[in-house]
């Protein structure tokens, strides 16, 4: 299945949680935001909230800046 | 003339300086300068992770943890999109404060105001402390004020410019407009530039290409810190009025050879 990530196509075996995709992307989720389908994902919900065909995430942090 | 303290939202700082995170040489001189500049907030951007280089280091590995953290909107031009990256800054850094930028023109990144004074009105309502980056404009400041910002940041220049305060009277005014605090943010490019916006009333100054792209960024952010303090002090301390001709500061009586 196909999601898109950070704007660009990426490809899924299976849906899974956002957790798993954190993990399998070996990102820190204390780190990072995500939002999934325009909605803000709780990072305690980050296991329960599940990533299907066509879903848009985006996982984002900070970087220096003014 | 004793200071009151700098007050953003209920929350106190000692440093009138906020310094930014961008375009240091490395982390690690990121770091010393801003220990150097005593500064107890930071800005930062909010962007992707980049999924296919997992290498990079956090930034956040180099912002002391007394540090406050400030997110910025950086780069959004409209008001939806800042909101949504205020939302995703709040959720990733766990602070509900956001230094809201939309912009509204790539050359001279200068704000939309219009759009500016919508995205405060809408973060106000959903609890987030709002301190709005915009033109050195006293009525717009004045709406920001209106929908509920909790400081204006008026511009002193373009960001990055370096041409120090372009519009002295106009940060005056917006000084006496206010009832929060206004902090001068972009624009500066070296001490004096700091000092003079302070001089003219300013609570506190905002900077990250002055320090950061100085040859010396330690140096320049230790700069920047006396700078602030010295504006501040001089501000308390009513300066002279500005007069035409010489007035003698030695007694002009005893005078040998009269």
């Amino acid at each position: 299945m196909t999601i898109t990530l950070n704007g660009e196509r990426f490809e899924l075996d299976s849906p899974k949680s956002v957790a798993a995709l954190l993990a399998q992307l070996d990102i820190d989720p204390r780190r990072v935001a995500v939002e999934h389908n325009l909605n803000i994902i709780k990072r305690q919900t980050f296991s329960d909230v599940l990533i299907g065909e066509g879903d848009s995430v985006e996982i984002v942090n900070f970087v220096g800046g003014g | 003339m004793t200071d009151t303290p700098f007050v953003i939202a209920g929350r106190t700082f000692t440093s009138r300086l906020i310094v930014g995170t961008g375009k240091y040489p490395s982390h690690a001189i990121m770091a010393q300068a801003h220990a150097a500049s005593g500064a107890e907030m930071v800005t930062v951007a909010v962007r992707r992770v980049n999924i296919s280089d997992r290498s990079k280091e956090s930034l956040l590995d180099y912002i002391d943890d007394r540090i406050f953290i400030l997110p910025n909107t950086a780069g959004c031009y409209t008001a939806d999109d800042a909101i949504r990256t205020a939302r995703l800054g709040r959720e990733a850094g766990l602070s509900h404060w956001v230094k809201l930028e939309v912009i509204g023109d790539e050359r001279t990144l200068f704000p939309d105001n219009e759009a500016l004074i919508d995205a405060t009105r809408v973060l106000v309502k959903e609890g987030f402390i709002v301190l709005p980056y915009t033109n050195d404009d006293p009525i717009a400041c004045r709406k920001l004020e209106d929908a509920g910002a909790s400081a204006v940041m008026p511009l002193g220049a373009p960001i990055g410019s370096g041409l120090g305060i372009q519009n002295a009277n106009n940060i005056r005014i917006i000084r006496e407009f206010s009832k929060v605090p206004v902090i001068v943010d972009a624009g500066v490019g070296t001490a004096s530039d700091a000092a003079l916006a302070m001089e003219l009333g300013a609570d506190g100054v905002l900077m990250n290409t002055a320090i950061a792209g100085a040859e010396h960024p330690v140096q320049m952010a230790e700069a920047m810190k006396h700078a602030v303090i010295a504006g501040r002090l001089a501000f308390l301390s009513g300066r002279i009025p500005r007069k035409m001709y010489a007035t003698a500061s030695s007694p002009l009586e005893g005078v040998i050879g009269t």
